[in-house]
Order: C-alpha cells, then structure tokens, then sequence
C-alpha cells in the first residue's frame, strides 16, 4: 500500500475521477432535462385513491403522480401532516388534481400513511382546457343547447365527443383567422390613417391640403368601418355557435360540473390508450407544443412565437454579424500593419468575448435604444411621438446587440481559418500575377469560407443561449404579435419578441403557479439545449473537417 | 467600367492589344485599392464600434463626478420686485422656476416673475396690531409654511400654493397664499414675551410650533386639525407646552422641530445644541447638550424628512448631524459629516427638497452647494459682492435666486445633477439617517419621494467575489485535475469522447444551469444537505478505494483495461457512491440532527436561505469548468514530448512527470484557465439571478444568498430612469465589471501567449 502511494497513483485515479464527476455531471444534466422536458407530453396513467386530509376527514383523489420523496417524520409533522408516533421517515407523494376552479389547488402533497389502495378506472378524462388548467373526472352526458345527446354508457359517447371537440377546437381557429386577419388589417389601416393626419400637422401642411386629405381619410375610414362591422359580425356568429355544446362531468368527490365545450382544448383518457394510442396522444401533444401559441400567462399551451422570436433574431443578427465580423477579421488578418500596436488590439478585440453579456445589454439599452432608437424616432417618426418607435427595446436593437456580442467570435474564428491557409497558395495566386485583392477574394477566403461558418454558427449557438442582455434590449414575456406578419414592411424591427431562454426565466421565476409551470419550462429548456446541442456539434464537425482538410493541402 | 472582350475573339494574338491590357491594369489596381480601402474601413470601424462600448460607457459614468455649476440669468434690484425696503426674510422659488416668492419683514408677500422681477401679487399678512416682528421659521420647503413670531408673543403661520390651470392648453401658474391656522394671529405666549426663535414643522396630526421667548423660556405649541365629515369645516385644537430651559443660563438661538414631532433641536447662544424629546407633550425632557465645537451657530435647518440637521457657524464651518437612536431607544444628536468650510459667518441654509442636499450662503458673499449622503462639497464660490441674505432653490435643483444683504437679486441657473455619487458614497461606509452607525448597503429606490438613495457598490462587489469564489471553489480542483488527466493520461479514444462533451457543456446556455439551479437543485439541496457532505467526503474516499483495489487485483484482470481508462473505471462508483448517499440523508438527518439538518442549522444560529451561495457555487463551478478545463487542457498537452519522455526515461514515475515536468512548465497554462474561469465567473448573470435571493448582503456565509453587480443591473436598470443618478451608477457598475473582466481577461491572454513562445522555444 506504500509503495501505491509512493507512485502517485492515487493521484491519477483522483485526477481521473474528476474527469469522471465532469463527464457524469455532463451526462446527467442533460438526460435529467431531456428525460423531464420530454416525459411532459407523455399521457401519464391517472390514479384514483383515497387520502386522510388534514382535518383527519378521507377524500377521494384523481389525478397524476408527479413526485414522491421521503422527508423525515418531523418535517412532515411541522408541514401539518398527520404522522403516527414513532415514524421516522414518511413518504409523501405529489399529485396534480387539475379542477383548479373547483378545488384552488391543483397540486397537492399527500403523505403515504392512510392512504387507499390506487386504482387506475378506464374512463377518467383528461380534458386539456383553455382557461383553469387540466380538469380531471368521469363524463356524464353531452348537451346540445341544454338537451342531453349522449349519455355516458352510449356506445358512440366517446366519438361523439371527440367530434364535437374537434368542431368547437377548429370555430376558435376560425375566429382566430378573422381577428388576426380582417381586423387586424383594419386596426392597422386606421392607425396608419391616423399617423398620416398627425404627420400633416407636423409638417406644417397648408389648410387646403389638410381639408383635402382629411376628406379623404374620412372615406377611408367610413370604408374601413364597414369592413370592421362585417368581420366583426362574422365573428360573432361563430362565438354563437361555439356556444352550443357542453359537457357534463363528475369530479372526484361526485360533485357535478359542467364544462363548456368551447373551453376545452383537447380530451384524452389515458388510461383507456394502448401503447400505440399513447404515442399518438405524445406526438399530437409534442406537436402542440411547438406551434400553439401559449396560454394561461405561458403556464400552458405552446411555445411558438418564442421559437420564432429566437429564430428571428438569431437570422437578423447573422445578416448583420457576418459580413462585419468577416471584413474586420480580413483587414486585421490580410491589410493591418503587423505589430505590437495590432497585437494588442487583437488581443482586446479577443477579450470582448469574454466580457459579461449583461454589459453589452446595458450598452445596447443605453447607446442603440436610447441614443441611436431617439435620434432615429426624432428624425423619422415624429408623427408617432411620444410613442417612441425605435426609441424603445425592439427586436432590431436586440439583434445588434447580440451581434456585437458575437462579433469577437466570428472575428476569432475567421481568422483562424485565415491563418490556416498554407502561405504556398497565397504565394502560388500571387506568383501567377494576380493582385493582393484577387488573390484574397478569389482564392482566400473561399478557403476560409469553412472557418467562417464555424464561427457563424459558434455565434448562432451563442447568441441562442444569451439572455441577460436581451432582457435589456427587447425580448419581453408575452409579445401581442409575430415579428413577421402581412403587414408593410413584413418584417417588423421596431417590435419586442419572445425567445426562448427569456421564456425559461420568465415562466421558471416569475410565474405564480411554478408547479404547473415547471413541466413546460424542462421542455422549453430541452428544445434549447437541442438545438445549441445540434448547432455546436456542426461547428465541431465543420472545424474538425476543415482541419484535416488543410492538413493535406500543406503536406 | 467595362470587361475586357474575351480572348477568342482575336485569332492573330491570344494576348489582348497593349491599350486594352492597360485598360484592365488599370480596372484591377482600382479593384485592388477599393477593396484594400473598403476592408480597411470596414475593419477599422468593427474594431471602432467595439472600442465604443468603454467610451459610451465612460461617458455615461462621467456626470458623476462633475461638481455643481452655477451659470448667472438675470439680476436685478429688490426694490424692483417690492417698493418697500423692508428686508427680506424668506424666499421661494416653484417647480417650474417661473414664480418666486419674497416674504418681507413688514409682513408683505409679494410674489413676481423671476426672469424679469415683475410683481405678479402683493398679499399683506395679518400682522397683530403693535407689535414688531421679531423673529421668523420656516418648515421642510416641500410643506411651504412659513411662521412670523412677533414681539407680542404672537405668531401668523402662512403657506404659499400655486395652483396649476391649463387654460388653451397653456400652462397657468396662479400663486396663492392660505393660513392653514386661520388668519387670526395665534397667541402662542400667554405672557406676552417677545418671539426671539420661532420653528415650525407639519406633522401627520398637524402642525408643531416652537418658539423661544425674550425671557429664555421655550414653548411647544401643537396643533391638530380636525376636519368635519359632516360640514366639510376644519377646526384646530390648539396645546401650548412649556419646555424646560436650557441649563446655565443660556439662551436660545435657533430651534428646529422634526416632522415627526418627536425632537426639538436647540441652538443657544453659548455654542451648544440640545436635544429634547418631546414625543410626550406632558412629560418634555432636555435628553442632551452637546457643545458645537465650531464656533456660535449662525444657521441651523432640518434637511428633507428631517432626519438630520445641517449647522452653519460664525466661523463659516458647515457641518451636518444625525438623530441617532441608541440603544435605549434614546436619540442622540451625532455629528457625522463636515463639509468644506466657507469663508465668513454662514448666513443662510436652503435645504433642497426631495434630496438631501442643501445651499448654504455666507456673509462675504460665498455660496456653497453640499450634498449629505455623498459628503461631497460641490461647489464654493463667491457669487454676490455684499453678503448672501436669502437662497430660494427651485424643487428640481435647476434655478437658485439669491438675494444679498443689499437687496440685490440675482437669479442663477444650477447644474447639480447627481450630487449623491461620491467615492465615499459608492465604496465606504456611510452613515444614514435612521441607521445607529455607518453601513454598506445598497437600497437604491423606494416608494417615498423623500427617500435616502443608499448606493453603496460594496454589497454588490461583495457578492459578485462571494458567488465567484465558491464556484471557483468548485470548479477549480475539476476543472484543473480533470484537464491535466485528460491532456496527459487519458487514452486518446476517450479524449475523443471528453473534449466534445466539455465543449458542449461550455455552450450550455446559462438560463438553463440557473433555473435548474433554482428551481431544481435548490429544493433538491436544501432536502438533502447531508447527502452533499457525505459526497464530499465519499467520492474522493472511492476514487482512492477503487485505485487500490484496482491495484491489488491480478495483472490479468488489470490488462483488460490498460493505463488511460481509470476515468472510466471510476464512473459506476462514483453514480453508486451518489445514489447511495442521497438516500442515506434522510436517515443522517434522523440519526445525527434531529431530523431535520436545516432545523438544525437554525437552532444553532446559521442563517440557511434555499437559494444560496452553495447552489450558485454548483451551477456557477457547472458553467466555469469548461473554461478552465478547454485551456488548462491546451497548455498540458501543448508540453513538449521530449521533456516528459526524458522524465520518464530516466526513471520518474508518470505522476512524479507530473509533479516535476508537466505541472511547472504548463503552470502559466493553467493559472491563466483559473483567471479566464475567474472573469466569466465574475460576469455571469442569469445563474446568479436565478439561483440567488438577489438580497444585496455583505458575508460570505456559504448558506446565504447575495446579490451580484451583473444581477442587480438585470433586475434595476429597465425601471430606473434614464440619465438619473441611478441609472449612471448602474452603467458604472457595467464599466467596473467590463474593466475587471478585460483586465483579468487581458493578463490571461498575455500569459498564454507568452507560454506559446516558450513551447516553441524548448
């Protein structure tokens, strides 16, 4: 044993365990999200028991196993738990109860001790709703305008619900159309009416050319109503009809109630699926996830805009990072004179990717929003003031933000590619007559073309993952729209965005209802990690081709 | 610009004619230069914008230090303004510096346009008949009451209110002067004594009246307004209270009463201030005398929320003082701040109103603008050719009129935009109101117009080190160790595994380490605290129990897995001597705490929040790991071949190589991964705001939270207004942490490049 000590092996298997703590913490992080992220949408058996509460009466219970954990006796006692003398430890079990309108809680712990048996019924729904969370129970009957059409025993009961699910699921579709479509297009013609009048009298328009224009402006206006009162009419038939059905339900504790059909957004009975039919619900629901828009102050429904708020932004920020970080690695590279004065600022420039992200958010707020957004609003969209236009955290500011936190990268990697060029090629186009300049645009840099992309997708990763400075800069909980819509100029830099990482904070932190949150911020969370996962694994692979690349090209 | 005919097109010559090549020389040298000026441009002005980012940031910052400025707008005579020559005894100025006020001794108040002096209204208080005024006091400026003391024992109590109209949407500024006590004067002596000192405070009953009479007695006067529900009438009870009568004979000068009515600060005649409690009426008492030590009080004035005084003394001194409450619960008059002294006899002090900053006039004519919580003196400087009378500033700090001892106005513009940042303000201790001695703290906004801003980077420096030691704390042993194994032991298969996956967890973005750090791994903590000393102790106790079973097995079994792999060898128990851990904790807490270890921690006096320093450790040690690992990595394996080699042919075991070789000269490598390590730690926001209670403490208890300067900028700066003095401080603390990261960054990179020159050089 000595002698073991003696050779300092302890010391490399030490060495090695850290590797091994690494590796596992690596390892163990992201399986704990995906595993969590992705078991969300799994249809989860519902469990029916009975349970002593704390006033000692027995309730019956539905819901879903979240978590159980052990705590010690006296934890639980001090929590209000009722523990028999001489328990040590307790074993305690979280359950989502949904009916959050019903009960006020739809997460409850309840201690092991006392509890019934658990048993699984076939026909308990899950009703997936718009407003008040999941609900859980047995359904009675389906009523059309107050009339009863199915009972439960029915044998077309369940068809006939799924198809009237189906129907009131696509009339709040439809309405969706028409508020976003005619109205919104109405709403956005009269505010450009509006801003169009007020830019008159801003300009100093002479008395004849504001008769005339607002004349016009009141045609247009009338017209615009007229479309208004027809949409608006329209929409309000389908609210009508969309009225017409409701579902008769029993709850845990054989209380009836009645749900709306227009409320619920899906109806499932887990533990009626077969396997199959599980995996369909799971992809159905996964499905959802990605392109439903949120709901419930983002504790539920999808994630949609805040993956294209995070897409949007990251493609303006490439648009603008690319070809600066590009030039300005290719003139520190090919142009500067090389010396300790460039040394230096290399190494400065280098350094900005390792300075805080929040300090380029509060230079982004103070410098791009408030400085270069006011002088813009004053400049062009005096007709809006007050109501600043740039002058406010937007996703274009967003964008150049991120940019210039990014640039150091794409500079960094640039130029890396650039120096790996063997010189003999360089020296090869030159030797044949060709200029400084053609040499580098034509045999150069479609060289280091690889390198750039690393670095641009180094720097997509990057900026994909950073939130502190758009928390800044223009990335808010809930944006009223898409940054892309039909609407002049399709593109919309002035407008706030969602992004996914602002998501997982906002929802993780400041939402009053974390239990029900937590599920979907480990799935917000696993679509992040997946995608920087995929992005930096191309950058690795790129990189590492590029490198065996060169390595034949100067042997 | 026109391209060159294609070659074929001339069968005689394949090269192009002598003008046409000229041509194309010329095309191509303009290419050449264009694209060697647009690169340049476009590169210099990328490496511009970069360099931006310290300039803007320094001149956000820059205001802060500047001092108070006072530009001169107009002046004239105050005959002008009231053709009597009575002298002035009061003066205001209103918040949109259009109006001022002059209170004349003869009683008359005359209210005119400041830019041009023109009389706007002329209002005569109710003076008692035959009597003479003798002495006057004026309460917190925001509450405009003004008292007249006269020499029958009478006082008159005005207040001047500018009510706002907007006729054709133009502002109209009406001034007004009501008696809130009636415009009756108010006997406040019964015995009829000349008033030598009057004060006056509006209190959350009423008002309080202090005045000090001919013959050296002191009188409390309360006043408490009722109003009628039913009738909608006010009526005023009125309660005269004597106070005991300052010791040897002295006589009192000046007398200041707190909004709170709870103190009465006395200035007499023999260089002292007393303190009397007088929060019962029936049962006042003289709670100290202290001497002034400066000198005969010229000027005494509550600052805004009267929590502190500022006293102005014959010798010019300007000095400030605390009500400060021990721990009886008795409160002391402290002095706490001396400020620059003026040249002569202070005359006047002009307190500003929401902030505690105050204007002080001298008898030679000095001027001098102070600040208290800063300590800062921002201005002295002579203003007025006789001596200054009177100080009038407007609510927003932006116009002062000052009034000389010859009745000559003089009205002033003032810059004095952020007086309360001071070194001493951001980087020590200071004494605030309220507080029994000096504090770090940072407190920067509140709901009260009349709150003491506390911005004292300190708390948030502090943080910043604590968050960054413990995850340096934690990164450090694995980032290093785990770096040195992989770059000289670990078979290159493996590495092939190891260097991807670190990469990856460096791009992990952090609001994912921070909420599963808050949202997971702090309940998972706080429920299993024994687990986490049990896996202190345990993983590296395993790590060496395997190595040596491993060691004692037969050679056979051992070549199944030669040298390299120890890593993975250790990776079962290392998941079982977790697993095992965790699931012991309930029954440690059970066996050795009581059930339960937090319980436990608070019966013995150790503060545990759920969000601490230990779980920011963990995530932050997550996020910096990989920093220190990818370079510490670099420089290990960048070790030239032939020094190890030669160390282990002459008969070094590998880890003596190590020890000996790799470690000395790879040192430089890896001190520079624990300075960039350092840096990042330093600037990560998101975990710290996730995985913090943001609460801006000063210790380093692991099991307390903190607050660190990149969280605090996250969490204050999108509601702080723009170009306040909060918001500059919060670009200050941007600029301190982008000048501490570039400089530890900047160190980090220059010893690594040093080290790549000796590498090629051995």
């Amino acid at each position: 044993m000595k002698q073991w000590f003696k050779s300092g092996a302890p010391w490399i298997w030490l060495n090695g365990g850290a590797v091994a703590l690494c590796m596992i913490m690596v390892v163990g992080l992201i399986g704990l999200i995906a595993v969590r992220g992705f078991s969300h949408f799994w249809p989860a058996e519902v469990l029916r028991t009975t349970v002593i509460d704390k006033q000692e009466q027995s309730q019956t219970v539905i819901g879903e196993l979240v978590r159980s954990e052990t705590i010690p006796a006296a934890v639980a006692r001090d929590a209000g738990y009722s523990v028999p003398e001489g328990a040590e430890l307790v074993t305690r079990h979280l359950i989502k109860q949904g009916n959050r309108d019903i009960t006020g809680n739809d997460f409850m712990w309840y201690v092991a001790t006392g509890m019934g048996e658990w048993d699984y019924p076939q026909d308990i729904m899950v009703l997936e709703r718009r407003q008040w969370g999941n609900f859980y129970g047995f359904a009675q009957q389906i009523k059309a305008h107050g009339e009863v059409i199915a009972e439960r025993d029915d044998a077309q009961f369940w068809q006939e619900l799924e198809q009237r699910v189906a129907r009131s699921v696509s009339l709040h579709e439809e309405i969706k159309a028409i508020e976003n479509g005619a109205i919104g297009d109405v709403n956005h013609a009269l505010e450009g009416l509006r801003l169009a009048r007020k830019k008159l009298t801003i300009n100093n328009a002479d008395v004849a050319t504001i008769n005339r224009a607002e004349a016009e402006f009141a045609e247009r206006r009338a017209e615009l109503q007229t479309h208004y009162e027809v949409a608006k009419a329209e929409r309000d038939a389908l609210y009508q009809r969309l009225e017409r059905d409701t579902l008769v339900m029993q709850v845990a504790d054989g209380q009836t109630v009645l749900v709306p059909l227009h409320n619920i957004v899906r109806v499932s009975r887990p533990n009626a699926l077969s396997v199959w039919g599980k995996l369909a619900e799971y992809s159905s629901r996964f499905w959802g996830f990605l392109v439903d828009d949120p709901r419930e102050a983002n504790t539920e429904g999808g994630i949609f805009p805040a993956i294209f708020g995070t897409v949007t932004l990251v493609l303006v920020m490439s648009i603008m990072v690319t070809p600066f970080g590009v030039l300005a690695a290719i003139y520190l590279h090919e142009y500067a004179r090389q010396g300790p004065v460039l040394r230096l600022i290399r190494i400065s420039v280098y350094n900005l990717a390792g300075v805080p992200s929040i300090v380029y958010g509060v230079f982004g707020l103070g410098f791009f929003v408030y400085f270069l957004g006011g002088s813009i609003d004053e400049l062009f969209y005096p007709e809006s003031m007050p109501t600043p236009t740039f002058g406010t955290p937007g996703l274009f500011w967003a964008s150049l933000t991120l940019a210039l936190l990014t640039l150091p990268v794409v500079i960094v990697s640039t130029e890396e590619g650039l120096s790996r060029i063997p010189k003999t090629i360089r020296q090869g186009s030159l030797a044949l007559g060709a200029t400084k300049s053609e040499t580098l645009w034509k045999v150069v840099v479609p060289l280091a073309t690889p390198a750039m992309m690393t670095g641009l997708i180094l720097a997509v990763a990057r900026a994909a993952g950073e939130v502190a400075p758009l928390m800044l800069v223009g990335v808010v909980k809930l944006a009223p729209s898409l940054p892309i819509d039909s609407h002049y100029p399709y593109l919309h830099l002035d407008q706030k965005i969602m992004h996914l990482g602002f998501y997982i904070y906002d929802v993780g932190f400041q939402s009053p209802n974390v239990e029900a949150a937590r599920p979907l911020v480990y799935a917000t969370a696993m679509t992040l990690v997946m995608l920087i996962i995929i992005l930096n694994l191309a950058a690795i692979k790129i990189r590492n081709n590029l490198r065996e690349k060169y390595r034949s090209a100067s042997d | 610009m026109q391209k060159t005919p294609p070659v074929a097109s001339e069968p005689e010559s394949l090269m192009p004619q002598a003008q046409q090549r000229a041509k194309l020389r010329r095309t191509r040298k303009l290419k050449d230069r264009f694209s060697h000026w647009g690169v340049a441009t476009a590169g210099i002005a990328v490496v511009g914008a970069l360099g931006l980012i310290f300039f803007y940031l320094f001149s956000e910052v820059m205001p802060l230090l500047k001092g108070a400025k006072v530009t001169p707008v107009t002046q004239y005579s105050s005959t002008q303004v009231t053709e009597m020559t009575s002298p002035t005894v009061y003066q205001t100025l209103e918040r949109y510096e259009q109006i001022g006020a002059n209170y004349s001794e003869s009683g008359q108040v005359q209210f005119f346009q400041v830019a041009s002096g023109e009389p706007l209204l002329n209002v005569q208080l109710p003076a008692p008949a035959d009597a003479e005024f003798s002495a006057m006091g004026y309460g917190t400026p925001t509450d405009a009451l003004i008292a007249y003391g006269y020499s029958n024992g009478q006082v008159v109590v005005a207040q001047h209110v500018y009510n706002l109209s907007y006729p054709n949407d133009q502002r109209k500024i009406t001034p007004e002067l009501k008696y809130p006590l009636g415009a009756a004067p108010i006997t406040l002596d019964q015995q009829g004594q000349s008033l030598t000192a009057v004060a006056i405070q509006k209190t959350a009953r009423g008002y309080a009246l202090v005045a000090a009479t001919a013959d050296n007695r002191l009188l409390l006067g309360s006043y408490t307004t009722q109003s009628n529900i039913m009738t909608g009438e006010t009526s005023i009870r009125s309660q005269v209270y004597p106070l005991p009568a300052l010791p040897n004979g002295a006589t009192p000068r000046f007398a200041q009463v707190d909004a709170g009515a709870s103190h009465v600060i006395v200035a007499d005649n023999q260089a002292q201030l007393h303190v009397y409690d007088i929060s019962n009426p029936q049962q006042i008492s003289l709670t100290e005398t202290i001497p002034t030590e400066r000198g005969q009080t010229t000027a005494l004035q509550f600052l805004v929320a009267t929590g502190s005084v500022v006293m102005g003394t014959d010798s010019g001194s300007v000095s400030q003082w605390l009500l400060v409450r021990d721990s009886q619960n008795i409160y002391h008059l402290q002095h706490v701040r001396e400020f620059e002294s003026l040249p002569a006899a202070v005359t006047t002090i002009a307190p500003e109103y929401s902030r505690r900053g105050f204007l002080v006039g001298d008898s030679s004519g000095h001027l001098g603008i102070y600040y208290g919580t800063s300590s800062r003196t921002l201005l002295v400087k002579k203003v007025a050719k006789k001596g200054i009378a009177q100080l009038a500033i407007s609510p927003i700090n932006g116009r002062l009129i000052i009034t000389d001892s010859g009745n000559h106005i003089q009205v002033v513009d003032v810059w004095n935009q952020h007086p309360e940042i001071s070194f001493s303000s951001l980087w020590q201790k200071v004494w605030y109101e309220g507080r029994s001695q000096p504090e770090y703290i940072w407190q920067a906004s509140s709901g009260g117009d009349t709150f003491e801003a506390k911005m004292s980077l300190i708390p948030l420096s502090v943080g910043t080190l604590k968050a960054a030691f413990f995850a340096m704390l934690f990164a450090m042993p694995l980032g290093v160790m785990g770096a040195l194994y992989t770059a000289y032991f670990m078979t290159p298969k493996l590495r092939g595994v190891v260097k991807p996956s670190i990469e990856i967890m460096e791009a992990l973005p952090t609001v994912i380490l921070g909420f599963l750090a808050g949202l997971w791994l702090a309940p998972f903590l706080e429920s299993h605290l024994p687990a986490i000393f049990s896996l202190l102790v345990f993983i590296p106790l395993i790590m060496l129990v395997v190595g040596f079973l491993w060691f004692l097995l037969p050679s056979s079994v051992r070549s199944f897995a030669p040298e390299g792999w120890e890593a993975a060898i250790l990776v079962l128990p290392i998941i079982l001597t977790g697993w095992l851990c965790v699931s012991l904790s309930p029954h440690i807490e059970v066996w050795f705490f009581d059930g339960s270890l937090r319980q436990w921690f608070t019966n013995h006096g150790i503060t545990y929040d759920q969000r601490n320093a230990l779980v920011v450790g963990i995530a932050m040690g997550f996020a910096v790991i990989p920093t220190i690992f990818s370079i510490a990595e670099d420089a290990v394996f960048n070790v030239p071949r032939h020094l190890t080699q030669g160390s282990l042919a002459l008969g070094a075991t590998r880890w003596q190589t190590v020890i000996g070789v790799v470690l000395p000269t790879a040192s430089p490598g890896i001190f520079s991964a624990v300075m960039m390590g350092f840096g990042r730690a330093v600037g990560e926001t998101m975990i710290v705001l996730m995985a913090t209670g943001n609460s801006p403490l000063v210790n380093f208890n692991i099991f307390e939270g903190m607050r660190t300067l990149s969280a605090n900028i996250a969490v204050e700066l999108p509601e702080t207004a723009v170009g306040s003095s909060h918001f500059r401080v919060l670009f200050l603390a941007a600029l301190v942490l982008l000048t501490l990261t570039f400089i530890v960054n900047t160190c980090a990179e220059i010893i690594r490049q040093r080290l790549r020159k000796r590498y090629s050089n051995l």
